[in-house]
C-alpha cells in the first residue's frame, strides 16, 4: 500500500510550514524591544562610594519583615552570604591579590551591591505562566503576587541575575525578591537601602535623572572634589569628595535590554558577579520566536487541518465529502 | 444540505470508516492474561510504595527535605526526568500515529495499541510529576482561568498543550478498554461512537504532541547564557521535536521486543526493522541540523570540558542506529534492532539532560546532583508506571494477537 507521492507532499506540507519557520534564520517579526517608561523608578548604586557598612542590608530585612540569616555557628548575628528567600540584598566584597587598594581590579577590593535590576523588559515577567510577577506600567516596578504563584520556577530559570528565591524549606512556599520597597513608595516614602544608605552609595530616583547622574560622575576628572547626592537623586542633601575612577561604563543602561538599577564601579563588572549580557534581551528572544510560531494560531490550525485531511481520506478510503 | 443528509452522510462514514480499517488491518489484539501477581511486580510495588511514602513526606516538609533542588538548579530531575524524558518516551503513540494514519502506514497498526498504553502512563505520569514539583500546586488552576494565564509564557504553551493531550491519550486508549466487554452494549456504542470520531482524535493526537514537544525545547531559550552554546540555539524546538519522534519509534521497538521475550510470544522482527529504517531517516536528519548548526554558531564543541564530553556522548548514541540500519542485513537482526532502539532512547535522553542540567550552569558555586529521595520518589514513578504496563496488557487486549 505504501504512501503516494501526493499524500506525502499533502503531509509535508503541514509539516514543512513548521519546520520552515523554525528554521529561517532571521525570525519573521522580531518582537520591538521594550522602551523604558518616563516615570520609571530605580537605584543608582556607585561601587566606589560604598564602604560596605551593610546598613541597607539591615534596612532592607526591617522594611521587608525577612528574618535574619543565621550563618555562623554562635548564631548571633545577621550575616548572610548570598541572596536568599530570607535576604533579598546583599553587599558581597571583590578582592584580588593583596587586597589593599579600593576599586582596583589587581591588587584591590570592591564592593558590590545584588538585588532585583528591575528589568526593562524581565524575563521572569515573561516566563511567568500566571502573571504572579508583573512589571508596573507606571513605575516599571516587578512585583510578585503570591496569590497567583503556582511555584514552577521557570522565573528562577530565565532570570539573568537568579534574583528570584524560592523558599525551600517551607510546606507552602513562596517566592522571595526585592520589589524596591514598593509599599513605602505607596505612602510616599522610597527605599529603605537609599534611606539609610549614609555615604550616597545608593540613590532612588527617576531612572532618567539616575542615568544623567550616573554620566555626570563618569565625567569627573579623579581628584577633584565634586558633589554626590544622598538618598534621593534630586536631593539637595549632598556629600562633598574628591572622585576617584571610574570604568566608562554604567552596568544596566544597555544589558539584557535594560535595567532600572544602573550600578556604577571602577572593577568590570564580570569581576563583581555580574553576566556579560547582550543588549538583545531573554524575554525578547524567547518571544520572538515562540509568537513567531504561533502567530495567530496559524501553523496549528493548518497542521491540525493537514493532518484531519490525511488521516479521514486514509481511515475511511474517501476523499472529503 | 439538509440536517438528514448530514446524519446520513455520517453513517455511511462510519460505516466505510469500519469497513476500511478492517480491510487495511486484517489483525487483532488480545489480552496476554496470566497471574497479576507475579515477583517482579511485588518488587515493583516496594519501590511504588517507597515513592508514594516520600511524596507524602514532600508535602508536609518542602521540597528542600527530599530534593537537593536549589535557587541555582530550581529544576532537577523530576523535570528533566519524569516530565522531559517521561513525555519523550511517551512519544510512542505520537510516532506511531504519524505513520499510520498521517502516512497511511497500515502495516505499523498492529503495535498502535501497545504505543498508546505507553503514551498514556508516560504522559499522566509526568503531570503527576509536575505536581509534586510545582511548590504552590493548589494555585495549579490558575494555569486554566484566562484572566491569569500569561500567553508570553512558553510553559503556559506546554502544561496546557500536554494536560490536553493526556485527555486525548486516555480517549485513544478508550476503545481498548471497551473492546474487552464486548457483550456490553454501551461499551460497544460508545466504541463505535469514538470509532466515526477517529480522524478528528487522531489529528488532535498528532497535533498536540508536536506543538508542546518542540515548547520544550523553546523552553530554554529564555534562560540565554546560563546554557551553554552548546544546548542554546534558536532550532531548540525543532531538536525537541525530532528527538521526540526519534524517540517515539525507539520506545515503540524497544517495547515490542521486550514484551514478547517477557510474555514469550513470537517478534515482529520484519516489521521492527521497517520502523526502526523511519527512526534511522529522522535521526539522520537531525543529526546533520544539529552539526550544521553547531558549525554556523561555531560553538565551543571540543573546549567545554566536561559539557563537550556529554555532548560527544549524546551524539555517538544517536550515530549508532544510523549505522546500524544503513546496512540491510542488520535490519534482520533483532539483537541490533534492540541495540539501536537502546542507543537512540539514551541519546534521546541524555540529550534532554544535556539540554536542561548538565548545559546549564547558572554561576560559580552552584552544584546539583539528585538527592537519594528525589530518585526515590522517580523511581516510584516508573514503577507506577510498569505496574500499570503490566495490568493493562495482561487484562485488556493491547498487544497483537500472536500468529499462528
Amino acid at each position: 500500500m505504501g504512501l503516494s507521492r501526493r499524500d506525502f507532499l499533502k503531509a509535508a506540507a503541514g509539516g514543512g510550514l513548521a519546520l520552515a519557520s523554525n528554521l529561517s534564520p532571521a525570525p519573521v517579526l522580531a518582537r520591538e524591544p521594550v522602551p523604558r517608561l518616563p516615570d520609571a523608578l530605580g537605584i543608582l548604586y556607585d561601587a566606589t562610594l560604598c564602604i560596605g557598612c551593610k546598613a541597607c542590608m539591615a534596612a532592607c530585612k526591617k522594611a521587608n519583615n525577612l528574618p535574619p540569616e543565621l550563618c555562623t555557628p554562635d548564631s548571633l548575628w545577621d550575616d548572610p552570604v548570598d541572596l536568599s528567600a530570607k535576604t533579598v540584598n546583599i553587599i558581597k566584597l571583590y578582592k584580588n591579590g593583596t587586597g589593599l587598594a579600593k576599586d582596583q581590579e589587581i591588587n584591590g577590593y570592591s564592593f558590590i551591591r545584588q538585588f532585583c535590576m528591575h528589568c526593562v523588559d524581565p524575563s521572569c515577567v515573561s516566563a511567568c505562566p500566571v502573571s504572579a510577577l508583573t512589571k508596573d506600567q507606571q513605575t516599571g516596578l516587578v512585583r510578585y503576587d503570591k496569590d497567583n504563584c503556582i511555584g514552577c520556577r521557570y522565573c528562577q530559570v530565565a532570570c539573568p541575575y537568579n534574583i528570584p528565591k524560592f523558599q525551600w524549606d517551607q510546606a507552602f512556599p513562596q517566592i522571595v525578591k526585592c520589589q524596591l520597597c514598593d509599599h513605602l513608595i505607596a505612602q510616599g516614602g522610597y527605599s529603605a537601602c537609599c534611606e539609610f544608605c549614609p555615604t550616597g552609595a545608593s540613590i532612588f530616583g527617576n531612572v532618567q535623572h539616575l542615568r544623567e547622574e550616573a554620566h555626570r560622575r563618569l565625567s569627573f576628572k579623579p581628584g577633584e572634589f565634586a558633589e554626590y547626592p544622598l538618598h534621593r537623586v534630586e536631593s539637595r542633601h549632598t556629600t562633598r569628595r574628591q572622585a576617584t575612577p571610574y570604568l566608562n561604563h554604567v552596568f544596566g543602561e544597555r544589558e539584557g535590554g535594560g535595567t532600572q538599577v544602573l550600578m556604577l564601579a571602577n572593577v568590570p563588572f564580570n569581576k563583581l558577579g555580574f553576566p556579560l549580557l547582550p543588549p538583545e534581551s531573554q524575554a525578547s528572544r524567547s518571544e520572538t520566536l515562540y509568537h513567531t510560531l504561533y502567530k495567530g494560531m496559524i501553523l496549528p490550525y493548518v497542521l491540525l487541518g493537514g493532518l484531519f485531511y490525511l488521516i479521514y481520506k486514509n481511515t475511511t478510503g474517501h476523499d472529503l465529502p | 444540505m439538509t440536517e438528514l443528509d448530514i446524519s446520513a452522510g455520517n453513517k455511511k462514514i462510519s460505516k466505510s470508516a469500519l469497513a476500511g480499517m478492517q480491510a487495511r488491518s486484517v489483525h487483532a489484539w488480545q489480552p496476554v492474561g496470566g497471574h497479576l501477581i507475579t515477583k517482579p511486580f511485588l518488587v515493583l510495588a516496594a519501590l511504588a510504595l517507597t515513592g508514594v511514602i516520600l511524596m507524602l513526606y514532600r508535602y508536609a516538609a518542602g521540597l528542600g527535605a527530599v530534593t537537593n533542588l536549589s535557587d541555582g538548579y530550581p529544576w532537577g530531575i523530576w523535570i528533566t526526568y519524569d516530565v522531559l524524558v517521561g513525555t519523550a518516551l511517551g512519544c510512542g503513540g505520537y510516532a506511531v500515529a504519524i505513520l499510520v494514519y498521517a502516512f497511511n502506514r497500515w502495516e505499523y497498526h498492529p503495535v498502535v495499541r501497545s504505543a498508546v498504553l505507553t503514551s498514556v502512563f508516560g504522559y499522566s505520569l509526568a503531570g503527576l510529576a509536575i505536581f509534586l514539583d510545582i511548590g504552590r500546586y493548589w494555585n495549579g488552576y490558575k494555569l486554566f482561568l484566562p484572566w491569569t494565564v500569561n500567553f508570553n509564557s512558553v510553559l503556559v504553551e506546554v502544561a496546557l498543550c500536554i494536560a490536553a493531550y493526556v485527555v486525548v491519550l486516555w480517549i485513544e486508549l478508550l476503545p481498548t478498554l471497551m473492546e474487552r466487554y464486548p457483550e456490553n452494549a454501551r461499551a460497544v456504542a460508545t466504541r463505535q461512537r469514538l470509532e466515526r470520531w477517529l480522524p478528528v482524535i487522531a489529528a488532535v493526537g498528532i497535533l498536540l504532541p508536536t506543538m508542546h514537544q518542540s515548547s520544550l525545547g523553546t523552553l530554554m531559550i529564555i534562560a540565554g547564557y546560563k546554557l551553554s552554546p552548546l544546548w542554546q540555539t534558536q532550532l531548540l524546538p525543532l531538536f525537541f521535536l525530532l528527538s521526540a519522534v526519534t524517540m517515539g519509534f525507539a520506545v515503540t521497538a524497544f517495547e515490542s521486543i521486550l514484551s514478547s521475550l517477557a510474555f514469550k510470544r513470537p517478534y515482529e522482527t520484519p516489521m521492527l526493522g521497517r520502523l526502526s529504517v523511519c527512526m534511522a531517516w529522522v535521526t539522520a536528519v537531525y543529526l546533520v541540523i544539529r552539526f550544521a548548526d553547531l558549525l554556523i554558531r561555531q560553538a565551543p564543541v571540543f573546549t567545554s570540558g566536561f559539557q563537550s564530553v556529554m555532548l560527544i556522548v549524546e551524539n555517538l548514541l544517536y550515530l549508532v542506529p544510523v549505522l546500524l540500519l544503513v546496512s540491510p542485513g542488520l535490519r534482520r537482526d533483532l539483537r541490533f534492532l534492540f541495540l539501536a532502539a537502546v542507543s537512540m532512547l539514551l541519546a534521546g535522553s541524555l540529550y534532554r539532560f544535556d539540554a536542561f542540567l548538565i548545559g546549564y550552569s547558572p554561576g560559580p558555586g552552584w552544584h546539583y546532583f539528585p538527592a537519594t529521595a528525589e530518585i526515590l520518589i522517580t523511581l516510584g514513578i516508573v514503577a507506577l508506571e510498569l505496574m500499570a504496563y503490566l495490568y493493562f496488557v495482561k487484562r485488556f487486549p493491547v498487544l497483537p494477537a500472536a500468529h499462528s
